[in-house]
């Protein structure tokens, strides 16, 4: 039991720490989204999921979906671990919450099943949620996984998002990288002394014990890194370094988005 | 509901592993509600950036984004609860205990854009509504809890435990909340000509219910347990975090006032207390705070149909107001007591009764929240950015070790 609770942190640790080793390697694949510029796909991945965030018919969210689908494809990504990964898992778990709607929402009844009745309306509000939670989660997910961290941090600074905060951001990252490993050392050697089965209780406190100590390194380690960053010369201003200069490949693929979000608002309506 | 809201954060590319439980995703609210959440957020974190910009120099920066960190990294933790279940806390308790609420609600923020951005929990169109929920109102509600619930206890005080396990629960309990009525209005707000919902397809009835079932019980409970339980490690290991070394910490009655002289200030309250007259100039009632005799009288009624660009009012009272009017009765209604003949002189009157009672109050809450911590701030606005405490290893510019425990 004990190791079931520590086992399956370490678990979640694993997972984010792989999946933050595989977005980085799908990053550095020869792409067509990894070779745009940054900022030309935060933009408009992001016009594309509020698009489908807009839009009232499937048929226009299965039409974005399967942007995404090609883009996935020409950005060599693994469709078999995209499926498995997003579009399996926010199917079910988006239909399990869609499902009682299909019941729930009153209108015009379709099926009868003794005392449970499928209405018309409650089956479109199912079907327009699943395709846009799917769409909206396969198209930023495709952001995150052709895009490596900094240059995203600093495409964000085309949003106006101050200097400050992509600052804070790119540090936080950083530390949650180091900090799950932390974390995860320190759950793995705790596993290795656990014999047999901890109570409730002994589990609670060894979680919290756990997470206070975190704490404590965590603090530490924001003491020695500002000592260490004004001892590099850190005086409050904030510079980014990279330029990013748009390519003849960017402004056609600025216009392609730009083309996809206006069409997907005007049939979406 | 609220289970398989928790479980739909990790249909995200992060999979099992977090299991944050009121992060929305994408597509569930339409986007006039993300942005109206975008724009309720904004000034929040315009006006935390403000406060710890000044001390970004020093070390809070660094402590800002391990914090963030931190609290991404507890929302993997699997804590065991009574009954057998495992929840996860998203550690806003702590944070505003430890940071404060404004830098609380930066770091929470922070932490719920790593997730967003990079592991997909939680929405993109969507983040403005998590930090509003969780990282905004969660700092918050979490920092009053523990202020009311620990008003005047002492430093080693069972209360102060209990006042942090209540600020989790509290936080947790209010985001869910929240996201659960911006759940339940889209159905009201956006559906289709046959009226199928395009978003959230529940309404407020099945959505509230449905959320609170398992914040009440599961999520609430391990927010609580984590909250309880840091606090005690950080009050046994590491009191200097939780302003409990006051040795070395100025009072703030102490610190330089940064207003401008307080004549100035009364003076230019005076002038305006005297000029409340002008309001019997204006004729008319002002949009939309008719009463029900405004929709009774011919005269009311034009009114209202000059102020609403022609609109004609409806025939009849609106039911709904006609209830509410008879709900409470103003002790001066028009700004003047019965007494008074001098309409000028009632407006002079409610005027200085007005700012009376709000001096009044705000003298209360300064006494109260002086009463129950002198040192009010979190500890990232207590930290000096020019010169650095011991470690938090060593008491985090406490006071030695021999004289760590509060009197």
């Amino acid at each position: 039991m004990s190791a079931g609770v520590i086992g399956k942190t370490v678990r979640g640790f694993t997972e984010a720490l792989a999946q933050t080793l595989e977005s980085e390697e799908s990053a550095r694949r020869r792409g067509l989204l990894q070779a745009l510029d940054p900022r030309v796909k935060l933009v408009g991945l992001l016009g594309l999921v509020v698009a489908a965030a807009l839009s009232r018919r499937p048929a226009v969210m299965a039409g974005l979906f399967a942007l995404g689908v090609v883009l996935a494809v020409a950005s060599r990504l693994s469709l078999w671990s995209l499926a498995k990964r997003v579009w399996l898992v926010a199917f079910g778990f988006t239909f399990m919450i869609a499902a009682p709607a299909l019941f729930l929402t009153p209108g015009e009844v379709v099926y009868r099943f003794g005392w449970l009745a499928i209405t018309a309306q409650g089956m479109r509000s199912a079907l327009v949620l699943v395709a846009r939670v799917e769409t909206a989660v396969t198209l930023s997910t495709l952001l995150a996984l052709t895009t490596p961290w900094m240059h995203l941090l600093k495409a964000l600074r085309t949003l106006r998002v101050p200097v400050e905060v992509i600052m804070l951001l790119a540090m936080t990252h950083r530390y949650v990288v180091l900090l799950t490993e932390t974390a995860n050392a320190m759950f793995e050697a705790r596993q290795s002394r656990v014999v047999g089965r901890l109570k409730g209780h002994e589990q609670r406190r060894l979680m919290v014990n756990t997470g206070g100590v975190l704490l404590s390194k965590t603090l530490e380690m924001g003491n020695q890194v500002s000592m260490a960053m004004l001892a590099r010369g850190f005086r409050g201003e904030v510079r980014l370094l990279h330029e990013f200069r748009l390519r003849g490949w960017d402004y056609l693929a600025i216009s392609g988005f730009a083309v996809a979000v206006v069409a997907a608002g005007l049939a979406g309506r | 509901m609220a289970k398989r809201k928790g479980r739909l954060a990790r249909s995200s590319t992060l999979g099992r592993g977090a299991a944050p439980k009121v992060h929305i995703p994408d597509g569930y609210l339409s986007p006039s509600t993300c942005a109206v959440m975008y724009a309720a957020s904004a000034p929040c974190w315009w006006a935390a950036l403000r406060r710890t910009r000044r001390k970004l120099f020093g070390r809070t920066l660094p402590l800002l984004s391990l914090f963030a960190a931190f609290s991404f990294v507890t929302m993997l933790f699997n804590l065991p609860l009574p009954g057998g279940t495992t929840g996860h806390a998203v550690g806003v308790g702590i944070a505003a205990i430890v940071l404060g609420p404004w830098a609380s609600l930066l770091a929470i923020s922070l932490a719920l854009t790593i997730q967003a951005l990079f592991f997909g929990d939680g929405g993109i169109t969507t983040l403005g509504a998590n930090c509003f929920n969780m990282a905004i109102a969660g700092s918050f509600a979490a920092w009053g809890i523990y202020r009311l619930v620990s008003l005047g206890a002492a430093a080693e005080s069972r209360r102060r435990v209990v006042a942090a396990a209540l600020a989790g629960y509290g936080a947790i309990n209010l985001s869910a909340l929240l996201a659960a009525i911006e759940f339940g209005i889209q159905p009201m707000l956006f559906h289709d000509a046959t009226g199928a919902p395009l978003y959230a397809p529940y309404p407020l009835r099945i959505a509230i219910p449905a959320m609170m079932a398992g914040h009440l019980t599961i999520a609430g409970a391990a927010e609580a347990v984590m909250s309880a339980g840091l606090f005690s490690y950080l009050r046994r290991n590491e009191p200097g975090l939780l302003g409990q070394s006051q040795n070395q910490l100025p009072h703030p009655s102490q610190q330089p006032a940064r207003m401008g002289h307080p004549g100035n200030a009364a003076l230019a309250l005076a002038v305006v207390l005297l000029m409340t007259p002008l309001g019997i100039v204006a004729s008319g009632a002002a949009w939309g705070e008719w009463g029900p005799k405004d929709f009774s009288s011919a005269a009311g009624r034009a009114q209202i149909t000059i102020a609403s660009r022609s609109a004609a009012p409806p025939a009849a009272v609106p039911s709904g107001l006609a209830r509410l009017a008879k709900l409470w009765t103003a002790p001066m209604p028009d700004y003047a007591p019965h007494f008074v003949k001098s309409a000028g002189f009632g407006y002079l009157l409610s005027a200085m009764f007005g700012v009376g009672l709000i001096l009044a109050a705000a003298w209360l809450g300064q006494r109260l929240v002086q009463f129950a911590n002198p040192v009010a701030n979190g500890y990232a606005e207590r930290c000096d950015s020019h010169s650095f405490p011991h470690s938090p290893k060593d008491g985090g510019g406490g006071p030695p070790a021999g004289q760590r425990r509060e009197r």
